[in-house]
C-alpha cells in the first residue's frame, strides 16, 4: 500500500524517449524544487482500463513538454486507488503529508472525488478531476475543485437537443448504469428531450456489474425511435454486442462513455452508425489534437478516447495556471484563482474556460462512428460551442431544483 | 407474448451457462466442504485463454478445451500445492482461495491489459435465429447445448462409474470413504482439476457473450453462490436445476420488478440457508 512514487525521468526512460527532469532548460540542477503533482488513478481492479489511459494522457503530455511546466520540472507522483473511496482517500492523504503534493489530478470516479471532498477543502489543494458527479460543481461547489472535462449531464443536454429537433425523435427509452453517473445523465437528457417535445417513455437501470444484457433487450419496446446509452467503462461495449446479438435495430444514441474511441475498433461494425456526444474526439481536426492522436498512437499503440483526452486536457490547464502564476504554484490561492479564471485557448478538445463554480464551459461534439482510413473513428457532425453544465437553463433557477437523479426530472411519459 | 418466449429462452440460455460454471463450484464444495472463491476468478482466466487461443487460430471449440485444460492443470497444482497443505484448517483454505482470486485478477489485468476483449462465437453461430417472428442469438442455444451434453456426460460419471462412486463416497462421508481404502488426496485433485477445468471451459464458451474483462470473476461468483445453495452442496441434479431456477430468477426478476432484481435473486438463497440448509438437492450430512 505505498504509493509508486515514480518520477517522471523514470517515465521517460521506460519509453525511450526525452531528457532528464532536472535538466530542464534555465533550470540548475537541484536549485528549483519541482512541481509536485499528485496523480490519483485507478490501475487495478475493473475501472484500471480508463486509469491506465489517463496516465497515458498525462504521462504523454509532460513528455512533450520536457516534463517542464513554466521553467520548473515537474514530478508526478502517481497513487493507484484501485477505484475504492477508502483508498482513495488514504492515498490523497499520504499524497499531501508525505509527497506534500501541490495539486492533485484525478480522481477517476464520482465516488471518489466525493470521497476525498472534505480533504481537499481541509488541505486547500487544488484539484483537477475527471469525476462527473454533478452537484461537486453545483450546489456544493467545492472551491478547490476545477473539472476541464464535463458534468456528468453536461454532453447529454447536446445529444438530446440534437435528437429532438435535428433527428426529430419523438419517443425513446433510456438505458444506462445504475450509479449516480448514469442517473445524472439520463435526467439530463431527459430534462432536455422533453422540454423540446420529446417523450422518454422508457428507463431501464441495469446494475453495474450486470454480466448479460440480453433480459434488458428482450425488454426495451418495439416501437421506439431510438434508446440512449448511458453506459461507463466497458458496459457500452458489452451492451452493445448483446445488442447485436438479437439483431435489434432500433438507433442508439451514446452518451460521453458508451463509444469511446479506446473500445471503438474492439466494437467494429456493430458500432457503425450510432451517434453519441463527447466533449472531445480523436478525430478532431486541430493541429493540438492531430499531434496528440498521433503521439498516442506512437506511443501507446492506441486512440485516445475520454480518459486519455481528460489528462492530457488537465495537463494543458495545468500549465496555463501555473504559467499565470508565474511558477508559484506555493502560492495556494493565487494559483486556485489562477485555475478557475484561466482561458485555455487551444486544448485537444478545443478551448476552455471555467465557469463560477469551476467547470468547463467547453465544446460538446454530435459525433458518428464512421469508418475512415480502414479504421473505425468518431466523426464529428455537429459542434455545440461553449457548452455549460446548465445548458441553456439560467443556472439560478437550475440549482433550485433537486439535483439530476433517478426520480428527477419525474418520468411523466412511462409506457407499461 | 413474444416476451415471454425470448424472456424463456434468455433464462435456459443463461442457465445453460451457469452450469457450467457452478458444476465444478458444486462438486469441489461438496468434496471439499471448502467454496472455492477463486472459482470465478478460474472462470475468467478460462474466458482470456480462450481469447489467446483464438487469436493464435485456433478453432473455438478446440481453444474451449485446451482453455480448460490449462486452467483445470492450474487448479490442480492450487489444490497439490496449496490447499494440501492447509487441510483440515477449512477457514484457511477459503481466505486462500480468496486471495489467489485476487492474484489472478491482478496477472490478468497485467497480462490482458483492462481492456475487455471480445471472444467471436464461431461463424456458424454468429447470425440469429428466428422463431415465430422474433430474432435469438443462435450461439446461446448451442451453449446451451454444450451445457446439457456436459451435464449428461457428468452424470453418467458420477453415477455409473467407479471413480463417480468414490467421489460421492467422499461428499457422503469422507471419514468413512478413508477408512474403506479410498484415496482421498488423489481424489481431490481429480476434482479440483474436473471442477477447475469445467470453469475454463465455461468461461472460453461464455466469452463470446460475456467478454472477457476484469470484473468478469465478481460478476460471476456470486452467481455460483446462489445456484449452489440453491441447489444443494455436491449434487450435480442440483446444480443444473440451481443453474436454471438462478437463470429465470435474474431473466424474469430484472425484466419484471428491476428495481428489486437483486432482492429477486437472492432472497429465495436466503429462503432455503433458513428453512432448508441442504438445498433443493443436497445429501444430508450423516
Amino acid at each position: 500500500m505505498t504509493i509508486h512514487r515514480r518520477s517522471a525521468l523514470k517515465g521517460l526512460a521506460a519509453t525511450g524517449v526525452g531528457t532528464a527532469i532536472f535538466g530542464a532548460p534555465g533550470v540548475l540542477r537541484g536549485e528549483v524544487d519541482p512541481i509536485r503533482v499528485g496523480f490519483l488513478t485507478v490501475k487495478t481492479g475493473p475501472l484500471a482500463s480508463g486509469g491506465i489511459q489517463m496516465e497515458e494522457g498525462l504521462t504523454l503530455y509532460l513528455k512533450e513538454r520536457n516534463s517542464t511546466l513554466s521553467g520548473r520540472p515537474v514530478q508526478v507522483y502517481i497513487a493507484d486507488t484501485g477505484g475504492v473511496p477508502a483508498i482513495t482517500k488514504s492515498k490523497a492523504q499520504e499524497l499531501v503529508e508525505r509527497a506534500k503534493v501541490h495539486c492533485f489530478i484525478g480522481p477517476l470516479a464520482a465516488f471518489e472525488a466525493l470521497a476525498i471532498d472534505d480533504y481537499i477543502r481541509d488541505t486547500q489543494t487544488p484539484t483537477m478531476s475527471v469525476a462527473a458527479a454533478e452537484d461537486m460543481t453545483q450546489r456544493k461547489p467545492n472551491p478547490w475543485f476545477v473539472r476541464a472535462t464535463s458534468s456528468s449531464s453536461q454532453c447529454a443536454s447536446p445529444m438530446a437537443d440534437y435528437a429532438a429537433k435535428e433527428l426529430k425523435y419523438a419517443h425513446m427509452a433510456t438505458i444506462a448504469d445504475d450509479i449516480a453517473y448514469g442517473h445524472e445523465m439520463c435526467a439530463g437528457f431527459q430534462q432536455v428531450f422533453e422540454d423540446a417535445g420529446g417523450r422518454i417513455v422508457q428507463k431501464l437501470w441495469p446494475p453495474l456489474n450486470t454480466p448479460d444484457y440480453g433480459a434488458y433487450v428482450a425488454q426495451l419496446k418495439p416501437d421506439l425511435d431510438a434508446i440512449f446509452l448511458g453506459f461507463a467503462g466497458s458496459n457500452g461495449f458489452k451492451f452493445l454486442k448483446q445488442y447485436r446479438e438479437y439483431a435489434r435495430k432500433t438507433p442508439l444514441l451514446g452518451g460521453m462513455t458508451a463509444i469511446d474511441e479506446s473500445l471503438l475498433q474492439q466494437m467494429g461494425e456493430d458500432a457503425l452508425g450510432i451517434l453519441s456526444s463527447c466533449w472531445y474526439s480523436a478525430d478532431l481536426d486541430s493541429p493540438t489534437n492531430r499531434k496528440f492522436v498521433a503521439n498516442m498512437e506512437r506511443v501507446y499503440k492506441v486512440d485516445p478516447g475520454f480518459y486519455a483526452a481528460a489528462t492530457y486536457t488537465n495537463g494543458a490547464v495545468l500549465e496555463a495556471a501555473v504559467k499565470a502564476v508565474g511558477g508559484r504554484i506555493e502560492d495556494k490561492n493565487a494559483f486556485m484563482a489562477a485555475l478557475r479564471t484561466i482561458k485555455v485557448p487551444d486544448t485537444v478538445r478545443g478551448p476552455v474556460s471555467f465557469d463560477r463554480y469551476g467547470n468547463v464551459v467547453g465544446n460538446v461534439y454530435i459525433r458518428k462512428v464512421v469508418r475512415k482510413g480502414g479504421k473505425f473513428v468518431n466523426a464529428v457532425v455537429r459542434t455545440y460551442p461553449d457548452v455549460s453544465q446548465f445548458w441553456t437553463y439560467d443556472p439560478k433557477a437550475f440549482l433550485k431544483n433537486p439535483v439530476y437523479s433517478r426520480d428527477y426530472p419525474p418520468a411523466r411519459y412511462l409506457e407499461q | 407474448m413474444q416476451f415471454w418466449l425470448i424472456q424463456t429462452l434468455n433464462s435456459v440460455a443463461f442457465g445453460g451457462l451457469l452450469f457450467l460454471l457452478s458444476s465444478g463450484f458444486s462438486l469441489i464444495f461438496g468434496l471439499m466442504r471448502i467454496p472455492n472463491l477463486a472459482h470465478g476468478a478460474v472462470f475468467m482466466l478460462g474466458a482470456y485463454f480462450g481469447a489467446t487461443f483464438i487469436e493464435l487460430g485456433i478453432n473455438f471449440w478446440i481453444a474451449a478445451l485446451l482453455s480448460g485444460l490449462g486452467v483445470g492443470v492450474l487448479g490442480l497444482l492450487l489444490e497439490r500445492l496449496i490447499l494440501r497443505r492447509l487441510a483440515g484448517n477449512e477457514q484457511g483454505q477459503v481466505l486462500v482461495t480468496l486471495g489467489i482470486s485476487f492474484i489472478v485478477a491482478d496477472v490478468c489485468l497485467m497480462v490482458w491489459t483492462g481492456d475487455p476483449i471480445p471472444l467471436p462465437a464461431p461463424a456458424a453461430l454468429r447470425a440469429p435465429i428466428f422463431v415465430a417472428g422474433f430474432a435469438f442469438p443462435t450461439y446461446r442455444l448451442a451453449v446451451l447445448a454444450v451445457a446439457l451434453v456436459i451435464a449428461a456426460g457428468l452424470y453418467l460419471l458420477i453415477e455409473r462409474t467407479r471413480l463417480g462412486a468414490m467421489i460421492r463416497a467422499g461428499v457422503d462421508d469422507m471419514e468413512m470413504a478413508r477408512g474403506v481404502g479410498i484415496p482421498i488426496s488423489k481424489l481431490y485433485m481429480l476434482v479440483f482439476l474436473l471442477g477447475t477445468a469445467l470453469a475454463g471451459i465455461g468461461g472460453t464458451l461464455g466469452g463470446p457473450i460475456l467478454n472477457a474483462d476484469p470484473g468478469l470473476d465478481s460478476q460471476m461468483l456470486p452467481l455460483a453462490l446462489v445456484v449452489v445453495i440453491l441447489g444443494g452442496i455436491g449434487s450435480l441434479v442440483g446444480a443444473l436445476v440451481g443453474s436454471l431456477i438462478v437463470g429465470f430468477l435474474y431473466n424474469f426478476g430484472t425484466a419484471l420488478v428491476p428495481d428489486l432484481a437483486y432482492f429477486v435473486l437472492f432472497f429465495p438463497m436466503v429462503l432455503v440457508l433458513v428453512l432448508m440448509p441442504q438445498g433443493l438437492f443436497g445429501r444430508v450430512p450423516q
